[in-house]
């Protein structure tokens, strides 16, 4: 058993610290359709905590639960040490919660530098009238918050891209201009949902490589979901191994491994 | 310079002026289809309410006199104050700001993810709801807006420019209406400041934010109920505008509510999702229509071709390029 609060130290001799998110007994239904049945699972500050489970498991629910796409009809959703009340996703983001999506929702209009910079909004706390009016405060924020942009557009290696039109960039770029505005809010929490889908080897190790040196440079606690499993055991710290809206497994990527329910469900198993 | 020419500049000019107005509009309509794809019909209603609020506010009349005096048969009408026009511009912003939210909270809130068709009967309803209650609030007469606008010619221009026609006795300089002159001035700094607004301030991104992709912008942390009320309130400012411009121009009256049918064409022109589209378009069919009228309308088809030319033009460019000269390709992907 994990100790709830002295946290652990990975393998790689990362210390990992307290909770900081905690699912308990988490039900999701649509209509007759239960997505998530009765989960819990914590996710610890500064480890790499991945969701797993075959096709229609639930993982992407749970991710929205968590983000607040999704309210549970049952369940407890525990942030920081206190229980979070039901609230709309905006105000989970301004909570200090950043996402990602399978489907990459970037805004498509803007330049890669503009959806960065759109990352900060949860930063910037100036009123209406004298961000209209652009003078003293509001300017002075918009620099400090725009050097914090370049500063993760540097990191992630997309300044040749900085001007450029979202929609002209390739998928594998879009997905890292996705993940370069979730960093940008400084989150407390990163979710992932599935950020190597649909990718090539290259982009895969790429990719990988950012969400590694993400959590090593900034300590950011990240969530992801991901279907490649060679990719989840070399990433996360723990993993939960989900299947039909049930969690199946969760441990550390070897004890995962080795779970019996987890290769039934991956490998599929005879029914006599 | 030939009479023809000076007379066809003049035209050009006035249609240029005229064309600032229609811009102004449809203004209004893309800054709400832009942030929330709805196609505001009640743009129009909303620019003579705001015109009657405003004529109302100034003047100390009642709201609802005639259904108060009607219920406790009494006899008032005007509080007996005069409100000076800065202040009441200020306080009438302030209604629209305030339709702005119960348009929110009571209509699109319920209807958020419906079919574009839905959004835009609503609006429908809302155009007619609004005419009522304007009218119920501030009356039906025709009232003319006072706001210290200057009306009529402008003689400066007149003088100075009397000499391109080079002694001919039949031109006497372009004639062009100060009102008009004012309208492009306001008009040009109202678009230059709304560009301004959405490209470098934290509520213009989240407001681009918002027309892009709902589900980014939630996951970015925008409230998608605060921009929409902004938009609206914007649109309403818009529609103030407007609503001074033409009322100044022609009297505050039930047709200025059918300007907004005029803003169709030109937002055909111009694209429903481009602001400078909107202005180009304006400018487009403002010229467009007081020349056709003068150079082949009145000589050869009678007159009266305003009335239908900017409609046609809209239907030749609807076969040609749907999207409109700005406007977002239309591609659809098999």
């Amino acid at each position: 058993m994990l100790d709830q609060t002295e946290g652990y130290t990975t393998a790689d001799g990362r210390k990992i610290g307290g909770v900081v998110m905690e699912m308990k007994n988490i039900t999701l239904r649509f209509g007759g359709v239960e997505a998530i049945k009765d989960i819990s699972f914590d996710i610890r500050e500064g480890e790499i905590r991945a969701i797993i489970g075959p096709n229609g498991a639930g993982k992407s629910s749970m991710l929205n639960v968590i983000s607040g796409f999704y309210v549970p009809q049952d369940g407890e959703v525990w942030y920081k040490g206190s229980r979070r009340p039901p609230m709309k996703p905006y105000e989970i983001a301004r909570q200090g919660i950043a996402r990602t999506f399978q489907n990459i929702a970037l805004f498509e209009g803007m330049s890669v530098l503009d959806n960065v910079m759109t990352g900060r909004l949860t930063h910037m706390h100036t009123g209406i009238w004298r961000q209209a009016i652009w003078r003293g405060k509001a300017e002075a924020e918009e620099t400090a918050n725009r050097e914090v942009a370049e500063k993760i557009i540097d990191f992630l290696e997309i300044q040749a891209i900085r001007k450029t039109p979202v929609a002209r960039l390739p998928y594998g770029l879009k997905k890292r201009v996705e993940l370069a505005r979730a960093l940008a809010a400084e989150p407390s929490l990163l979710l992932l949902d599935e950020p190597m889908a649909g990718m090539n080897v290259e982009e895969k190790e790429d990719m990988s490589r950012f969400v590694l040196d993400v959590n090593d440079e900034f300590g950011t606690t990240i969530a992801l979901i991901e279907h490649d499993m060679g990719v989840v055991m070399d990433l996360s710290d723990r993993v939960v191994v989900m299947d039909y809206g049930k969690k199946i497994g969760d441990g550390t990527p070897d004890e995962v491994r080795n779970n019996q329910d987890v290769i039934d469900a991956y490998l599929g198993v005879a029914h006599d | 310079m030939p009479e023809q020419l000076l007379f066809t500049i003049e035209v050009f000019l006035n249609g240029l002026m005229a064309g600032v107005l229609y811009a102004l509009v449809a203004l209004g309509f893309v800054l709400i289809y832009k942030a929330s794809g709805i196609f505001n019909f009640a743009q129009g209603v909303m620019a003579l309410f705001a015109a009657m609020t405003l004529y109302g506010i100034m003047n100390g009349q009642v709201p609802f006199a005639h259904l108060i005096n009607a219920i406790f048969s009494t006899e008032i009408h005007y509080f007996g104050w005069n409100v000076p026009a800065l202040a009441a511009i200020v306080l009438t912003m302030g209604v629209m700001v305030l339709f702005s939210w119960l348009v929110q909270r009571y209509i699109f809130r319920y209807l958020v993810g419906q079919e574009p068709i839905i959004l835009f009967m609503a609006t429908i309803g809302l155009a007619y709801f609004l005419e009522g209650v304007g009218d119920l609030m501030w009356g039906s007469d025709i009232k003319t807006l006072e706001v210290g606008l200057p009306q009529g010619g402008n003689f400066w221009i007149e003088d100075n420019t009397r000499w391109l026609g080079f002694g001919n006795e039949e031109f006497y300089g372009f004639f062009i209406d100060s009102l008009d002159i004012v309208a492009s001035v306001v008009a040009a700094v109202l678009v230059l400041g709304l560009v301004l607004f959405a490209q470098y301030t934290k509520q213009g991104r989240a407001m681009r934010a918002v027309a892009d992709d709902h589900q980014a912008a939630l996951s970015v942390g925008v409230s998608l109920n605060f921009i929409w009320i902004l938009v609206w309130s914007l649109a309403g400012f818009v529609a103030l505008v407007a609503g001074i411009m033409w009322g100044a121009k022609s009297g505050v009256q039930f047709s200025l509510s059918l300007i907004a049918l005029k803003a169709l064409p030109v937002l055909m022109l111009g694209g429903f999702t481009s602001i400078p589209g909107a202005i180009v378009g304006g400018l487009i069919i403002g010229v467009g229509e007081k020349l056709f009228e003068f150079l082949i309308g009145l000589p050869y088809l009678g007159g009266a071709t305003e009335n239908w030319f900017a409609y046609m033009l809209a239907l030749i460019f609807l076969l040609f390029r749907p999207q409109g000269l700005f406007g977002e390709k239309i591609i659809e992907r098999v």
